[in-house]
């Protein structure tokens, strides 16, 4: 794979004295469903705007398929598509007119059979007529993803796709990513849904403060730094921990039913057979056993409070 | 140098058509309010003028009130123009399109000054039913009708750009351009005014605008009108200058 995206050192200072970014480096890959995960002002949306010519840089470098994004703005510009976070649409234009509008603006000629496409992708083809101020929530966001679409980029940016958007549109939405990947668009994807992450991408990038954290393959990710739980269910409620039991990392659940043990997943010795062997030698009796692998909101969540202590 | 010329088409043409949806504020309000100024100056209070300088007064308020309209409408256009995506947020679309400074602003002072020509043209056709006209020098009236309104718009353009609110953007054509146009002799021959404040009138940017463009009527001006289309010229120049200093520092476009 070849990397599509590249950027460098890239710093952002506002005048405010705030700084959004500090250094960061990352690089996208041609092809890749990319998510960028941090929470709310963690730098999501400046790394973005950036990227696409919104915010002025105070430092590094970013090229876009080899073009620089200020001297060559135009070669890197062209190359991509952005669907903000906020719902910034003109009121009193048509659907097809505003989409129109932006194949215009980005400089491709007129093709009324392409903007048809991505109108009939998006469910928004019978709107095509309508005024956007009359459309629902949803189908602005939609409307603002058929903008970005209407030029055909071979890099889609996502702010926050789904905020605020109910779980059957979200799914479309999902299927829509999906079919643009297949496609060859590049997608980078910022989210504080972790499901959205866990369930489109193929990396992800965790950003907080202004600076990423971690950059791995989603598997390798989940796998690395996985916990896994181990519940079981007993046959007689205890009261604590027995003592015998203490050197495992046990915690009592559901009023004493559920013992629960927390181990690493990858690690060469996880404890299991000893501790089922400790459990027989002081008489517990288990009816039932689940093992459940840490989501990557716990990950994520670990990280985030990792990074702050 | 490459130009997207189909973004400045796609711009301007989005632009028409707001002009266009919005008909009655753009093109019949002004109508109606040029009209009314010569109903009471023209017919009401012009039939105890006799003349100025040999021209009617009615025929002689024409190119006055023609520019009062350019300059309004060619700052409020554009200066509307701009700061609406800026204010709903669409302009993070212009900011991401491949699209450079040069191209924005010729498309959206393109759109405000073809407005403020075509506004300038109904009232010229407006006035000949009300008085008689003649233009001695038509290329250079039509010279100075577009110069003018696209020096304006530029203004506009400036003003939608420093403007964070509605109140700002009517605040320049309200408090400067307004006094400025009324002052600058649209309704009278400076030559009229008492010498000392003769001397104190040059100093406002319209006396120039005015003079050159009724010149351009009826041969007559306060001043030469070589005089004029210079000032004209050099305001068109600094403007551009604030233009290009807006899109060099991001001034309230980009952080």
């Amino acid at each position: 794979m070849s990397s599509v995206i590249s950027i460098q050192q890239l710093s952002k200072t506002y005048e405010s004295g705030f700084q959004a970014l500090k250094g960061i480096d990352l690089s996208i890959e041609k092809g890749e469903i990319f998510a960028l995960l941090g929470p709310n002002g963690a730098g999501k949306t400046t790394l973005i705007s950036i990227v696409c010519g919104i915010v002025n840089p105070s430092g590094g470098t970013v090229t876009v398929a080899g073009h620089d994004i200020v001297r060559d703005f135009r070669a890197a510009r062209s190359q991509i598509g952005l669907v903000p976070q906020e719902l910034t649409t003109d009121a009193f234009e048509t659907v097809w007119d505003t989409v129109s509008f932006s194949r215009g603006l980005f400089g491709k000629p007129r093709d009324p059979a392409h903007i048809e496409r991505v109108l009939k992708d998006l469910s928004l083809w019978e709107k095509r007529d309508s005024k956007i101020m009359t459309l629902s929530g949803g189908m602005k966001r939609r409307v603002l993803i058929a903008k970005a679409l209407s030029h055909e980029p071979d890099i889609l940016f996502l702010d926050e796709p789904t905020a605020g958007v109910d779980v059957e549109l979200r799914r479309g939405m999902w299927n829509v990513v999906r079919a643009l990947q297949a496609r060859g668009v590049t997608i980078i994807l910022t989210t504080h849904y972790i499901e959205e992450a866990e369930e489109m991408a193929d990396r992800i990038g965790i950003i907080s403060r202004g600076e990423i954290i971690l950059v791995e393959e989603k598997a390798e990710l989940m796998r690395k730094l996985g916990k896994k739980q181990l519940t079981l269910q007993l046959q007689q409620p205890l009261d604590a921990v027995p003592p015998g039991l203490s050197e495992f990392a046990l915690t009592l659940g559901a009023g004493g039913r559920e013992l629960v043990y927390t181990y690493d997943a990858n690690a060469a010795r996880t404890g299991i057979n000893t501790l089922i062997a400790a459990l027989g030698t002081a008489g517990i009796a288990f009816k039932d056993v689940e093992t459940r692998q840490s989501t990557l909101e716990e990950i994520f969540v670990g990280l985030v409070q990792e990074q702050r202590s | 140098m490459t130009v997207n010329v189909r973004a400045i088409r796609a711009i301007y043409v989005f632009e028409m058509a707001r002009t266009f949806r919005t008909l009655l504020q753009s093109i019949i309000s002004p109508v109606i309010s040029t009209s009314l100024y010569f109903v009471v100056f023209g017919a009401a209070i012009g039939s105890r003028i006799t003349s100025v300088e040999g021209v009617s007064y009615g025929a002689f308020i024409v190119p006055g009130l023609i520019m009062l309209s350019l300059l309004t409408q060619s700052i409020s256009n554009a200066s509307f123009g701009i700061y609406f995506p800026k204010f709903t947020g669409t302009i993070y679309e212009l900011l991401s399109a491949p699209i450079s400074a040069f191209e924005i602003v010729t498309a959206y002072v393109g759109a405000a000054a073809t407005k403020s020509i075509m506004l300038g043209l109904i009232i010229l056709a407006t006035a000949a039913l009300f008085v008689p006209l003649r233009i001695e020098h038509p290329f250079v009236m039509l010279l100075f009708l577009v110069l003018t309104s696209v020096t304006f718009s530029l203004l506009g353009f400036i003003i939608g750009i420093w403007a964070d609110g509605f109140e700002k953007l009517q605040l320049v054509p309200l408090l400067i351009v307004t006094p400025l146009t009324f002052l600058g002799g649209s309704f009278y021959s400076i030559s009229m005014l008492p010498p000392a404040w003769q001397t104190v009138t040059l100093f406002n940017p319209v006396v120039y605008l005015v003079s050159g463009f009724r010149w351009s009527f009826y041969g007559i001006a306060d001043v030469s009108v070589g005089v004029s289309l210079l000032m004209t010229l050099l305001f068109l120049a600094v403007f551009l200058a604030v233009v290009w200093w807006i899109f060099k520092t991001g001034y309230r476009v980009k952080s």
